[in-house]
Order: structure tokens, then sequence, then C-alpha cells
């Protein structure tokens, strides 16, 4: 049954024979939005995508409590069977308001929001058109949508319009789908251009702001507020497992009858729905990014620092400055070496290998968090420095010049 | 029809693009096994040839498409269909 696996378990065993296994990494226990304790160290958390720090948060932390003491651990069902608590509603009322937007509904994850709107939205006779970049969840909700699916050059609009006209003389609604930011590189869609060519060709647009929600826009309701294109977003989706330090996702729009999809999405109708405690920490999430935009100042001013000093230190960086940040790894095994000197270090960040991530290229990703300080960034700055420098990755070896290319 | 043969050196020529290609390609090559290219290669590799050839090839005719030979074969006919408006 599980032989069709081999080649990926030795693919496994080779990634984890130069240490720890990076994708069964399990920590002792986790003390803060910026610590865990591994194997009985301490260490730095800099691959968390909790960008507002919120996980820890007193008022958060408080509603949830709160929650599970009023109303239970769990729902134990989903809300068209079993029915909805009040705080499901709440928290959609809340949500929309907080995006400007109609109507919102809540999905119990990111991965089942992107699986439930996609499969529902874009029937058969219709046209999918995904960024080759998009996440995992994007490509298996395509998967079961039954449209025909069509994959345009990373933020390349002119590959969009080439495509978009190739398919007008076929009927069928056509949905675009891109991202805010890009979970690997940390990159941005250029928005208003992919804006203005579904305006053009007569398309709808979907933009998931999983990781530019509570980051990105003077409010942070993400890239579309921030290049000023949110009325060209028929849908926005996101998470509440990054900014908002939970877990949960969502989809909100302008559509009148966009309730339709409570019984049309069957990711919504067939799972059980967020227990309260969640549901409870999100919505008190929501009003500290609304509250406290100095949590975003903060993440924005942190993105910069880390930045900055890896860039000091000689290492090719994959994106401007932003809450992600990742360096490109001349190979699978300097990755996969890079990941475990650095967690030795003290310093724990994401390793990402090929196919999740663009052209199959390794990355040491970092994702930072306002909760982060000063200190703690240098003191991570200087730690990834110095692994640079012993693997020759940084500061122009020929190393850093092959994970430049 | 497009010329198989010249559709054969297109692909041959875009596999180079992404891939590193251990040996002669012919239409018999088996993209996965002979290639050694995954799922987001072989999506990128069809990605090169449909701007190559301006056309879409939509995803769901990924499936068939096991050896070169599958994806000179669709490629030669959706020129066709292309052509055809």
């Amino acid at each position: 049954m599980l032989g069709k696996y081999r080649a990926l378990r030795q693919d496994q065993a080779a990634v984890s024979a130069g240490g720890r296994n990076p994708f069964g990494l399990a920590f002792d226990t986790v003390l803060s939005a910026t610590e865990a304790v591994l194997d009985g160290r301490r260490v730095l958390l800099l691959g968390t995508n909790n960008y507002l720090g919120l996980t820890f948060d007193r008022d958060c932390v408080a509603a949830a409590i709160a929650a599970t003491e009023a109303e239970g651990t769990g729902t134990t069902g989903s809300r068209i069977a079993n029915g909805s608590y009040g705080g499901h509603e709440a928290l959609e009322k809340r949500l929309a308001s907080f995006l400007g937007r109609r109507g919102a509904m809540v999905f119990t994850t990111g991965y089942q929001a992107n699986l439930g709107v996609l499969s529902a939205l874009a029937g058969r006779g219709d046209h999918l058109l995904l960024d080759a970049d998009s996440h995992a969840s994007i490509y298996d909700g395509a998967k079961l949508a039954g449209a025909q699916v069509t994959r345009f050059r990373h933020n390349d609009p002119d590959d969009l319009r080439r495509r978009l006209r190739f398919l007008s003389s076929q009927p069928g609604d056509k949905l675009v789908v891109v991202e805010g930011i890009y979970s690997m590189l940390g990159d941005t869609a250029p928005l208003r251009e992919m804006a203005a060519v579904k305006r053009e060709m007569g398309a709808w647009l979907l933009v998931d702001e999983a990781h530019s929600l509570g980051v990105l826009g003077e409010h942070g309701r993400g890239l579309a507020e921030a290049e000023g294109v949110e009325a060209d977003v028929d849908f926005v989706v996101g998470t509440f497992s990054k900014s908002l330090g939970a877990v949960g996702g969502f989809c909100a729009s302008d559509l009148p009858d966009f309730d339709v999809l409570r019984v049309a999405s069957r990711a919504y109708m067939f799972s059980a729905s967020l227990p309260p405690s969640v549901v409870a920490s999100v919505g008190q999430g929501i009003e500290a990014m609304e509250r406290r935009p100095e949590l975003r100042a903060r993440l924005a001013e942190n993105g910069r620092r880390l930045h900055a000093g890896l860039a000091a230190a000689g290492f090719a960086l994959s994106a401007p400055p932003g809450p992600i940040v990742s360096l490109p790894m001349p190979d699978r095994e300097a990755a996969v070496r890079f990941w475990n000197l650095l967690l030795a270090e003290g310093v724990y960040a994401n390793l990402a290998l090929g196919p999740a991530t663009p052209g199959g290229r390794p990355l040491l990703r970092m994702s930072v968090s306002a909760a982060l300080d000063t200190e703690q960034l240098d003191f991570a700055t200087a730690a990834i420095g110095r692994v640079g420098r012993a693997l020759g990755v940084a500061g122009g070896g020929p190393a850093a010049a092959a994970a430049a290319e | 029809m497009a010329d198989e043969e010249e559709t054969l050196r297109q692909v041959t020529e875009a596999l180079g693009s992404v891939a590193k290609v251990p040996g002669p390609i012919t239409m018999e090559t088996h993209i996965l096994h002979d290639l050694n290219l995954d799922s987001v290669a072989v999506m990128d590799l069809v990605m090169a040839l449909e701007t190559r050839f301006d056309t879409v090839i939509p995803m769901d005719r990924l499936a068939e498409i096991e050896t070169v030979g599958d994806l000179v074969r669709i490629l030669s006919r959706l020129d066709t269909a292309a052509g055809g408006g």
C-alpha cells in the first residue's frame, strides 16, 4: 500500500541524515510568541507566521478561556447539521465589518477555506486561472472544482491577459486567483495590474490574503487595501492561523447572494465548526488588529531590520523587506546543513524544499513577528551570518553565487 | 496539423530550459521516470511550452501526459484547434 512512497521515504531519510528531521520537529514546550524549548534548550522562533505575536496576547487568551468555560471545548459538529453558536455569526459580522464587506463565511482551517470556496465557485464549464506559485490549498481546491484549470506565470499580468484572451471564446465564468504575499519568497502580487486585466477581460478576482491580512494596508486589510483595489476584488480569502494567532479560515465578499455558499461548499458543510475558544480569541485578535496599528508598524520595522542585517552580511535575498525573509540555498544539502546549524545556534527557521518552493529551489525561510525585540533580531541575524559564512552561502563565496542564480 | 518532428524539437528545447536532460529525448522518453521531473517541474515545462506555442493546456490534460510523445501529440492537436479559432 505504501510502496509507492519509496522515493519520498528516501528523500525524507536523506534530508534527516544531516541531523534532525526538519519536517518532524517537536518542541518540548512553546514559551511565548518568540521562544520555545527544544531538547531542554531555549530556541528563538523565527519561522512561525505569528506576524502580530497574538498567540499569547492576554486579551485573546482571556477571551478563549472565558468562551471555553461558558460554551465548552468543542462544537462536535458542522454548522449545517448541528447548528451555529452565537459566536460564529458574531465573528462573521465582525470580520465583514473589519474588511468592509457585505458578508463573510468562516471555515475551520485556512486550507479548507480555499478548498471550500474554489470548489464551490468554479464548477464544470467554468475556468480557474491560478498563479503558478499558488499555495497547495489553491491547487487542491482547483482539483476539486470541476472547472478547467489554467496556470499563469507567477506575478505576470501579461501572461494572465494572454490566457484570458485565449479562453475568451469559451463559455463559463473565469475566476483569477492570486495571493497577497506569497508564502515561500515573501513577494507580493502586482495587484493593480492584475485587477486591470481582470476588469479588461471581464473575469472575477479572488485574493488570498493569508499572509497579508493584518500585515499590509493602512488598516491591515491586506494587499488589496495597500494597492487601493479592494473594489476589484470579488472574494477575499484568508486565515486566522497567522496574524490572528489561532486557526481557521474565511471568505468575504460583497455579492448579495454570497450566503448560498453555506449550502454549496462541501468543506464548510461537512467539517466540524470552530470551537468557542478559537472563535473568541480570533474576535479579540481582530480588535487588536484594529486598535493597535503599532503592532503592524513594529512588524514592518522588524522585517526591515532582519532584511537589512542579512543583506549587510552578504546574503542574496529573495524579495524586498517584508514579514517573510527567505534565503535561496545553493542546493538541498546546503539548505539542510544551514537549517541544522542554525538550530544548533538557537534559532528556529523553516526549511523549504521543492516541490513546495518556486522552481523547486531550496530555501531557508524566516518570518518575523511584532513580538520580536531588536535584541532577539540581532541575535538571529548574527547567528544566520555565522552559519552563512561557515557554509560559504553569504559574503560572495562560490555557494553564495550559486544560491543567488 | 503541426509537424510532429518540429514539435518534438521545440519540446526538447523547452525541456532543456527547465531541467537537466540526461540523454537524448525521443517520443518514448517518460517524463517523470526518465527525466526525473517532479509534479511542479512538469507544470513548469507545460507553461514554457504554452508560451512557446501560444496556447493553453488545461491542467486536467496533464494526467494524460506520461511520455514526451503524449505531450507532442497534445501540442500538435491544440495547435490545430487554436488555429481554427
